[in-house]
């Protein structure tokens, strides 16, 4: 995707892709912020919720931080890598980054299985409500960034360079809003 | 080699620069063309509009004569009274409004203003066309499942919306939902797309204080749109959750709170209304200045205005709630930033008045309504100052004095708005002049009806008049008032059937209508510096811009006009004496 076309029109001097993927963002911030000011609200109304977040694994979830928050270190390897112009090594990072994400996925199946064996449902209250909906919509856009991340692993790999190249900044925006998403459920759902 | 083969070899194009395409689907269905997807919104908008107008039909008649035969219909049983009223609001504002303002005019008209070949992402916008229809589909599907369409109010309130023993509709209320979020992830991507465009793809010399103020209003929109829709997505998960996986987040019987879902919708509810609003509001601001031969008055007053109305809407939400039972020391604050809300507001109607003061007026079709939209908006805004005040809203509150308000606001932004826009662009659109006769029958039957329809039902609102009841009868003290609900429902009969000569003139002037020239209204933006219908990508060159966007009858210039991409005097006439 070139932009030569548009750089002599264009004022603020950012790719269009950028624009866009900040934008996206924000509306994505707003998505997650109604979901978590609703839960903080909802909290505060039912007096603390401390019996029902005694039952949440804050081990599992730990690991699970730390698996998010190294993708994010990598994705931004990957990203270096490709202004770089080391196709290999851009490639490896994007694969570990998909790696980590699936092992996020994964071990948050694992818990959800943990927590279902214990009878605790969607239905089971308020607290397992919300529990379910935010870690549940969280975990549908980490899985949309695999998805995207391992397609630009692909098609690395290819004669498209060109077109994955400035994909990849994008794609890392959006793995980094998805794990700032988690560091905000991390100690709502888990510490608190 | 294969072609396959070769097209891969070769240097990926710019995704702008996609050669006109040759088959018909990929040149009127799925096109990535702005300016077919402006069409096929266009389109999609006027339709859902007539389905829209039948459900008015069918309420306006239950009311004046309740429970007799509809003509054309059977009888409007209670149940699906409900369904009538959820669905006119959810039809009429997020089917028809959204797409004929922003959908249609703002996809075909902000890469023409600001002198682009395209929308910044032209397949992103074929998407979100092709989700909006889809989100239509299954609208228009939940009306043959069992149990028929939603009929929770176009509102949704839980607890109604949330357990179906309340409504009686189960699968209804589900695709109900669907089609919301659908149509919600649709102008999320046009948001994207809009914002993007007016950014980054202005032509050289197009700066941001150059710009036509309808791309300005169609920018503010979609940044409100972009960041108030977030929480109501997250609101309507939540209740899909509670309906079908057995959530209680509004349920109080679970644990929930219905109020959660009020202040989710209202927080986007008010934002929205300006979605809708500002767009017809950028219409009506395009064209004042072209028939009024001058220069817009304070441009850079109604740009402020217009960002400061934006984010006071964000802050003005619990006014739908005063008596909901929220905490009463919080109707003060709400109060207080809904009336001034009406600060923005009311600079940018002095200042509509103010391009029109002195001008030499002309008439079309166009300028009548924009004069329309300006006049009865009034009405609408300054009814609103008085439900903004919580004291009076406590009586007004649920009374057919809100639906007139209401209608007040909406009906003059975006569809006597949509007109003007309509009968402006037409020939930009389709390269033929609409024919003005039938335009004018069309304004003074739309503008006459619609007065006589609502203005009525504010006095049957300070009366008392309860809105969303079945059969108005039932309670000895309205019956006094049903000669004017009769009065009302002639009105809208009327005010249907004067969109009739509308639709004739459409078809008509597509195939018959005068051949437009490329600046028939001899104005300055962008838009009309290319031919009628503009050429695939625009612009056979990329313009540059010299100028603002309204320098009408400047002084020393041999025509009334001057417009932005015509070499020449590059300040104002003023800044230059300065």
């Amino acid at each position: 995707m070139a932009h030569s076309e548009h750089e002599t029109r264009v004022f603020t001097e950012q790719p269009i892709g950028r624009v866009g993927m900040w934008w996206f963002l924000a509306s994505e911030v707003m998505v997650f912020g109604g979901l978590l000011g609703s839960y903080i609200l909802s909290r505060i109304a039912a007096g603390g919720w401390a019996a029902e977040t005694a039952h949440v694994n804050t081990r599992i979830a730990a690991i699970n931080t730390l698996i998010l928050v190294t993708s994010s270190l990598t994705i931004v390897q990957a990203h270096a890598a490709v202004e770089a112009e080391e196709h290999t090594r851009a490639r490896k990072y994007l694969l570990i980054t998909v790696l980590l994400g699936l092992g996020f996925l994964c071990i948050k199946g694992f818990e959800y299985s943990i927590e279902l064996g214990h009878g605790f449902t969607p239905a089971s209250g308020l607290f397992w409500s919300y529990y379910y909906t935010m870690t549940g919509l969280h975990g549908l856009h980490v899985f949309a960034g695999v998805v995207v991340n391992f397609v630009l692993f692909l098609l690395a790999g290819g004669r498209r360079w060109a077109a994955v190249k400035q994909r990849v900044e994008y794609a890392g925006l959006y793995w980094h809003f998805v794990d700032v998403v988690w560091i905000f459920l991390f100690p709502l759902l888990y510490l608190a | 080699m294969t072609a396959r083969a070769v097209a891969k070899a070769t240097p990926e194009p710019h995704h702008n620069r996609h050669s006109a395409p040759q088959s018909f689907w990929r040149k009127y269905v799925f096109s990535v063309d702005h300016k077919v997807i402006g069409k096929q919104y266009l389109a999609l908008g006027l339709f859902m509009a007539l389905v829209g107008g039948f459900t008015a039909y069918l309420i306006r008649w239950q009311l004046a004569w309740p429970e007799t035969e509809v003509p054309g219909w059977s009888y409007v049983e209670p149940d699906f009274y409900n369904t009538m009223v959820t669905m006119h609001g959810t039809i009429m504002v997020f089917f028809v409004a959204m797409p004929i303002l922003l959908g249609a005019f703002g996809n075909f008209l902000i890469p023409l203003m600001v002198g682009a070949p395209d929308m910044a992402f032209p397949r992103l916008n074929m998407m979100s066309f092709w989700t909006i229809f889809t989100a239509s589909c299954v609208l228009m599907a939940s009306f043959f499942v069992p149990g028929g369409a939603a009929a929770a109010g176009w509102t949704g309130y839980a607890p109604l919306s949330a357990d179906p023993v309340y409504t009686g509709v189960d699968w209804g209320q589900n695709l109900w939902i669907l089609a919301l979020a659908l149509e919600f992830s649709s102008f999320l991507m046009g948001g994207v797309n809009f914002m993007t465009t007016a950014i980054n793809m202005r032509a050289p010399g197009l700066s941001l204080f150059r710009l036509p103020l309808f791309v300005w209003m169609q920018m503010t929109a979609a940044v409100l749109f972009m960041l108030s829709v977030g929480p109501l997505i997250a609101g309507a998960v939540m209740l899909l959750l509670d309906r079908t996986a057995g959530t209680g987040f509004f349920l109080p019987a679970r644990g929930g709170d219905p109020l959660l879902w009020q202040h989710l919708f209202w927080f986007f509810g008010h934002p929205e209304v300006y979605v809708v609003l500002l767009p017809g509001f950028g219409a009506i601001l395009e064209i004042l200045p072209v028939f009024a031969r001058k220069p817009i008055f304070g441009y850079r007053a109604i740009v402020y205005s217009t960002i400061a109305a934006g984010a006071l809407s964000f802050i003005v939400w619990a006014h739908h709630m005063f008596i909901s039972g929220i905490d009463a020391r919080l109707a003060i604050p709400f109060s207080v930033t809904t009336i001034l809300i009406s600060v923005p507001f009311a600079i940018m109607i002095f200042s509509m008045i103010a391009t029109l003061w002195g001008g030499s007026l002309r008439f079309p079709t166009p300028m009548l309504f924009a004069l329309g939209a300006l006049a009865t908006f009034l009405i609408g805004g300054v009814t609103g100052i008085f439900l903004g005040s919580a004291a009076v809203d406590i009586f007004m509150h649920d009374t057919y004095f809100v639906v007139a308000h209401f209608h007040f606001t909406l009906f003059p932004s975006a569809l006597l708005g949509g007109f003007a826009a309509i009968y402006y662009w037409y020939p930009k659109m389709f390269g033929r002049m609409l024919d003005e006769t039938l335009g004018k029958l069309h304004f003074w039957i739309t503008i006459v009806a619609f007065n006589c329809v609502f203005i009525p039902l504010f006095l049957v609102g300070m009366g008392g008049h309860m809105r969303r009841i079945y059969n108005p009868l039932q309670y000895d003290f309205l019956k006094p008032m049903q000669p004017i609900h009769e009065f009302a429902t002639i009105a809208a009969i009327v005010l249907l059937l004067g969109q009739i000569p509308l639709i004739v003139n459409f078809f008509w002037s597509l195939a018959f209508g005068r051949r437009a020239a490329d600046n028939p209204w001899q104005a300055n933006t962008l838009e009309w510096a290319t031919t009628s219908p503009p050429p695939h990508e625009n612009f056979a060159a990329v313009p540059t811009v010299y100028r603002d966007a309204y320098e009408y009858s400047l002084p020393g210039n041999a025509t009334d006009w001057l417009p932005q991409h015509v070499p020449g005097p590059a300040l104002k006439a003023q800044e230059q004496a300065a």
